[in-house]
């Protein structure tokens, strides 16, 4: 049974994160990367070529970049794929150290779909974890080895998974002194990238609702800004409203229902919140400060924001009535883009420091502060559905900038899988 | 080549000039037979000569175009000033920003009919929120100067791009610093 050697460090790894408030230095160490070492797994291509390789293809590239897992060269096995239903010959795959083992074939149906079955094995136990089958459309191919990777990664971390997700963003070109800001969209590992805008206006902060099918966005133009939403199936847009001076930071509550936003009127940024149904538009704070960047927490209750009502931009929380206000970052340096995870239990934020910039963690009551990455300019990290990873820009001095990703269990940041330069990441949640 | 040899080429192409300009010359004109064989084509005119220094050409002349014009866009950059800068999350104006905001403010007292946006403006170190309004206070100050002196507010309209226009795209501290700006573009009523 080795293989809950995974689940149980990594249910020390996630316990430790969670402990109360606990030193900083005692977080480093107990979430360090050599607590979880990535689980060695053998994805051989599934029966059915060429879908079948293309499946494995994609289900390795989602597990290793992870960094949960360490899929190993399959290929090494000599008659491995065998009929799915008989059971594996244990013995060649514990020759090549794997502890878990996936398996799958691919089935043309009569009406012109593909069936797609797979069974997850523990190789030293000899038993099946999990047999699932997935049917689609023959196009749709990438989608199943998504929902086929959350199932491995689910059953094996005791977590939910992140791999049937998009990722909405914005696509940066032209030069920088003539900049070009288009909002794109692809698959969580840069599959199927695509625009949404063309380029005619920048367009920077996209945000997803909670169905993933609207987004929230700014666009900026030389006369101004505009907060507009977007249905990406329909394609259909309209703006959130007409206001005197600047919008920005817009982000839905997670019923979808309304949108939190600043407006700047006089020099004065306040936070506001708008409930598209009725268009009804209240105002949350009233400080001569800036407060921008609202965010939600998950069950709708509560705002965390960034305010430099104290003299420096830092951390408030305040309940989604506009009331008890307070402020719960307390370190040296400036924070910004605090983003409530989904579980909760955590705020990621933007912290500018010694010359410096880091995504961070704290929890919502401003304890357990650890940072996760360091650069020039990182900023405005966005949650995985599972509260695992963020997806975060970051920029080199006088170059474009790139998305990167980071584990918050405290492995080193490395570059998400899409090449060109983009900013203002936002993850999906699991798509319906 | 030596001059002589020079020369001798020049003189060489004259003369096949010469002789491709009689044949043009000749061509459209029909001619028998009989007579091409019998007759030589007319010796070629000699080239006249060529002066080694030709006069010198016309130029005309006539008053100078006036570059900034009063009134003109041109005259309010030179003249006035259109950026001024700011400290790091500063929005109030420094002390070398009052007089060109008090040049601005005369020039725009001069010329009525002109209106202004204020473009407030940041250096890439900060968020991308959180430089949208810090460079609407930065474009929001300059309009309460533009007021205090004497600039109606009906004049006067603000944005902020944040940190999405620098002017200087070179990174660094250099950079950073003219990033922290607000422009004054005018929008209409320039000569």
């Amino acid at each position: 049974m080795r293989i809950w050697s995974l689940v149980i460090a990594l249910g020390v790894a996630l316990a430790a994160l969670h402990a109360p408030t606990p030193a900083r230095a005692d977080i480093v160490v107990n979430v360090d990367q050599g607590a979880t070492q990535p689980l060695p797994i053998a994805i051989p291509a599934f029966a059915g070529a060429p879908v079948g390789e293309r499946i494995a293809s994609v289900i390795r590239a989602n597990l290793e970049r992870s960094g949960l897992f360490r899929p190993l060269d399959a290929t090494r096995v000599s008659g491995a794929a065998s009929d799915l239903n008989l059971q594996p010959d244990f013995d060649r795959w514990k020759a090549i150290a794997a502890q878990a083992l996936l398996t799958g074939q691919v089935e043309a149906a009569s009406d012109g779909r593909i069936k797609v079955d797979f069974r997850l094995w523990d190789v030293y136990a000899g038993d099946q974890l999990l047999g699932l089958t997935f049917t689609s459309t023959p196009e749709n191919w990438r989608r199943v080895a998504h929902k086929i990777s959350d199932a491995v990664y689910e059953k094996l971390t005791g977590t939910p998974g992140y791999f049937d997700t998009r990722v909405v963003f914005v696509a940066e070109s032209g030069s920088r002194a003539a900049p070009v800001r288009r909002l794109g969209i692809m698959d969580q590992d840069g599959a199927n990238p695509s625009y949404l805008t063309d380029g005619e206006f920048l367009a920077f902060t996209p945000r997803f609702s909670a169905n993933s099918q609207e987004i929230t966005y700014m666009a900026l133009r030389p006369t101004g800004s505009t907060i507009y939403l977007l249905n990406i199936q329909t394609g259909r847009q309209e703006a959130l409203g007409h206001f005197p001076g600047m919008v920005f930071a817009p982000r839905f509550s997670p019923d979808g229902g309304r949108v939190a936003f600043s407006v700047e009127q006089a020099g004065n940024t306040d936070i506001f919140l708008m409930d598209l149904g009725s268009h009804a538009t209240r105002r949350l704070t009233a400080e001569p400060s800036i407060d921008t960047s609202p965010s939600f927490s998950p069950d709708g209750t509560q705002l965390a924001f960034n305010s430099d009502r104290g003299g420096t931009p830092q951390l408030y929380v305040m309940n989604a009535s506009g009331s008890g206000a307070h402020r719960i970052s307390f370190g040296a340096g400036r924070y910004t883009t605090p983003v409530w995870s989904p579980d909760g239990k955590l705020i990621a934020f933007t912290k500018q420091d010694g010359g410096a910039f880091h995504i961070g963690v704290m929890k919502p009551d401003g304890s357990g502060e650890r940072l996760l990455t360091t650069s020039y300019l990182d900023e405005g990290p966005t949650w995985a559905p599972n509260s695992r990873l963020i997806l975060f820009s970051r920029q080199i001095a006088g170059a474009g900038a790139h998305l990167w990703m980071v584990d918050i269990s405290g492995r080193p940041a490395m570059p998400a899988p899409y090449p060109l330069a983009a900013s203002d990441p936002a993850w999906s949640a699991l798509l319906p | 080549m030596t001059p002589s040899h020079r020369r001798a080429a020049r003189l060489a192409l004259v003369a096949l000039a010469a002789a491709s300009i009689a044949a043009c010359a000749s061509r459209p004109k029909p001619m028998g037979p009989a007579a091409t064989e019998s007759t030589p084509p007319p010796p070629a005119p000699p080239s006249p000569p060529r002066a080694a220094y030709p006069p010198p050409g016309a130029v005309s002349q006539s008053p100078a175009s006036d570059l900034a014009p009063p009134g003109s866009m041109r005259d309010f950059v030179i003249n006035a000033g259109d950026r001024v800068y700011f400290d790091f999350d500063s929005y109030t104006p420094r002390e070398d920003a009052k007089p060109i905001l008090d040049a601005q403010a005369a020039w725009l007292a001069r010329w009525p009919a002109v209106r202004v946006r204020i473009e407030g403006n940041c250096d890439e170190l900060g968020t991308r929120d959180y430089n949208f309004a810090l460079g609407a206070r930065r474009a929001s100050s300059v309009r309460d100067y533009l007021v205090a002196h004497g600039v109606a507010t009906g004049r006067i309209e603000t944005v902020s791009f944040g940190k999405e226009h620098p002017i200087d795209t070179a990174g660094g501290e250099a950079a950073d610093a003219k990033n922290r700006n607000a422009h004054t573009a005018i929008t209409e009523g320039a000569r």
